[in-house]
């Protein structure tokens, strides 16, 4: 783990006698951090299959107490940490939005599983959101489908990570008369209005997907009703099992 | 959100309107209900659907037969074994497929454990909701991992395991594995019987399952419900006896019935069903052949998914998943897709007739009525 650097210029020897004295000599950043860190509360919240990953995560066996994340808040104004685990559909983007807007700073969101990430096995679905990232902005990805608890664990510690190099005077959330508020998108003839929020995400020059499978979304191409009382009329020589 | 329309007048005073989910902690998932009260009794209750809808039967209908088997996975997330087994017969059918005898055993043995796993998984969430935060789901959790082991080990993912193939199974069961299986079944009455001393006869249970909730046998089979809700209504109904599909008319298990129709019913015959799916594996395990696990015929379109083209005609394999019946209703065209393919959600009918149960009573009792019907929203919205 990389920690808040301590640039204090003290004696080192002059802390060590300190320290025997049961006198703590560190950085505020250090201790603030590591008070953050070490009790992120997360939102109860699960979307899709990774949900049952997240519960097993908070069992016995996995145990996210070990790492100080166990509250389950069910409410958003009480949590830290939003864990987006599964597909977020265009009904429940507007949502997952609306949520985030109500968490109070500092706030990280992580994102659990193919879906969340980018639309997943669901990709080529019409009712799918490629990527909860368009909305808002997000802390860690896990990908997998679904990640195993230990993968969670993993992502959890990579935001410890990130708190702990956080500093206090140029955080984000201390500025004053920030107001963080993302666009809560509109459900709309044609899928969700607007398409992406600009100030999180920006659509990638390349179309990997198009370059790699020759098209963007899978569309069937099947015109014409298979004849089914023909087929299931009966027939004098029965055909093959399998054609 | 866009709110729901009641029919009934909301003007007066003491008609309340509130919206349950779709971010709540007990809706299972993203599920949503409007629910209309006067007091604390309700009044009306329209579900919400539609907040999971992944495009499931679109999917499918453009991928080939064997690339649809992973995301069956992923219609009910809790027992993925049991929705493979329901697709993996719709396709036999229509292919005319045979699957060869140690195959069979192996796909019973997969769906009981997994049958074991919903219901206790199901009863911890149902207790959840009861107010029991977090305790009950900690024992039944316990007790999932260690068949989740198994199902890692033999399938090689814990949660989607993609294990069925059409004219057999994917992988064998070793004899570690088979000797892992009964040293779980072993133990598995030790942690029922632990199970029930904490909460069958536990008083807090009693006064607030016993008569909430109440579906009486008629309604229950004119809302065509099915599963342990409907057999907790005491309708014998299970189709692993009426159709006795794969090789289910071998064994000799019994189907456990409720008289009631209420909660606590339906929190009892699940563990009976426990119960008589740990008979089940004993018999199987005793009896599996040696052999092959893949019919000869479909040898080849494992490596080769898209020269698998069933003739011209329809299919609907139906199996009992822990919810109720699970169908899959396939029309092929010839092509290496389906030409229409649709799921029949026992989730999804179940929740029809959540608004009758819920009517006139209290408002914490309908979340344990949604608790009781066992719903995932995977499968529900699809």
């Amino acid at each position: 783990m990389t920690f808040t650097k301590n640039k204090s210029t003290s004696d080192p020897r002059l802390r060590g006698e300190l320290a025997k004295k049961g006198v703590v000599w560190t950085s505020l950043d250090f201790l603030y951090n590591w008070g953050r860190r070490s009790s992120i509360w997360p939102m109860q919240f699960g979307l899709a299959c990774c949900a049952f990953e997240m519960i097993a995560a908070a069992c016995a066996r996995y145990d996210i107490a070990r790492f100080g994340a166990e509250l389950f808040r069910a409410s958003p104004r009480q949590a830290d940490l939003m864990i987006i685990s599964g597909t977020v559909t265009k009904k429940m983007a507007p949502q997952v939005v609306r949520l985030y807007n109500q968490m109070p700073e500092p706030k990280y969101v992580l994102t659990m599983g193919a879906c969340a990430i980018s639309g997943g096995p669901f990709i080529d679905g019409y009712n799918v959101l490629r990527g909860i990232d368009r909305y808002i902005p997000v802390d860690v990805h896990i990908p997998g489908c679904p990640p195993r608890p230990e993968a969670l664990l993993h992502g959890l510690m990579e935001l410890q990570k990130k708190i702990a190099a956080q500093e206090i005077l140029k955080a984000e959330w201390y500025q004053k008369g920030l107001k963080r508020e993302f666009p809560i998108p509109e459900y709309g003839p044609n899928g969700l209005i607007p398409k992406f929020n600009p100030e999180v995400w920006r659509p990638p020059q390349k179309d990997a997907r198009r370059i790699h499978y020759g098209q963007t979304i899978l569309v069937g191409k099947k015109l014409k009703a298979p004849d089914l009382e023909l087929a299931l009329a009966p027939k004098p020589a029965a055909p093959g099992a399998v054609a | 959100m866009e709110t729901i329309p009641f029919s009934k007048n909301t003007d007066t005073a003491e008609m309340l309107e509130i919206n349950f989910g779709p971010q709540h902690p007990s809706t299972h998932g993203v599920f949503r209900m409007a629910v209309q009260l006067e007091g604390e009794k309700i009044c009306g209750l329209k579900p919400v659907f539609g907040y999971l809808h992944r495009n499931h039967e679109q999917i499918a209908e453009n991928l080939p037969y064997a690339a649809v088997m992973p995301y069956t996975d992923r219609l009910d997330y809790v027992n993925a074994l049991t929705n493979n087994f329901g697709y993996a017969l719709a396709v036999e059918k229509l292919a005319g497929l045979e699957v060869p005898e140690r195959a069979e055993y192996i796909r019973v043995i997969m769906a009981e454990l997994a049958r074991i796993v919903n219901h206790i998984a199901v009863i911890g969430f149902m207790l959840n909701d009861l107010g029991a935060f977090f305790t009950p789901l900690l024992y039944a959790f316990r007790e999932r991992e260690r068949i989740l082991d198994i199902f890692e080990g033999v399938t090689g993912s814990r949660l989607m395991n993609n294990f069925f193939r059409f004219g057999g199974v994917k992988h064998d069961l070793t004899e570690a594995d088979l000797a892992e299986i009964k040293k779980i079944i072993a133990r598995f009455p030790a942690f029922l019987k632990e199970f029930e001393d904490l909460l069958t006869k536990n008083e807090i249970l009693c006064m607030r399952c016993q008569n909430v909730g109440i579906l009486s046998a008629g309604d229950a089979i004119n809302a065509g419900i099915t599963g342990p809700v409907l057999r907790a209504s005491g309708v014998n109904y299970d189709i692993r006896k009426v159709d006795g599909y794969s090789i289910y008319n071998r064994f000799d298990f019994q189907v456990p019935l409720g008289k009631k129709g209420d909660v606590y019913d339906r929190y009892y015959v699940r563990i009976l069903e426990i119960r008589q799916s740990l008979k089940i594996l004993e018999q199987a395990l005793a009896k599996i052949p040696q052999g092959e696990i893949m019919n000869k015929k479909a040898l080849p379109y494992l490596k080769m998914p898209r020269n698998f083209k069933p003739p011209v005609g329809e299919a609907y394999g139906r199996i009992e998943s822990p919810k109720g019946e699970l169908g899959f209703y396939v029309v092929s065209d010839g092509t290496p897709q389906p030409w229409r393919y649709h799921v029949r959600a026992p989730s999804l009918i179940n929740l029809t007739a959540l608004e009758e149960m819920c009517l006139g009573q209290k408002v914490a009792d309908a979340i344990v009525i949604l608790g009781s019907i066992d719903i995932v929203l995977g499968e529900t919205d699809r």
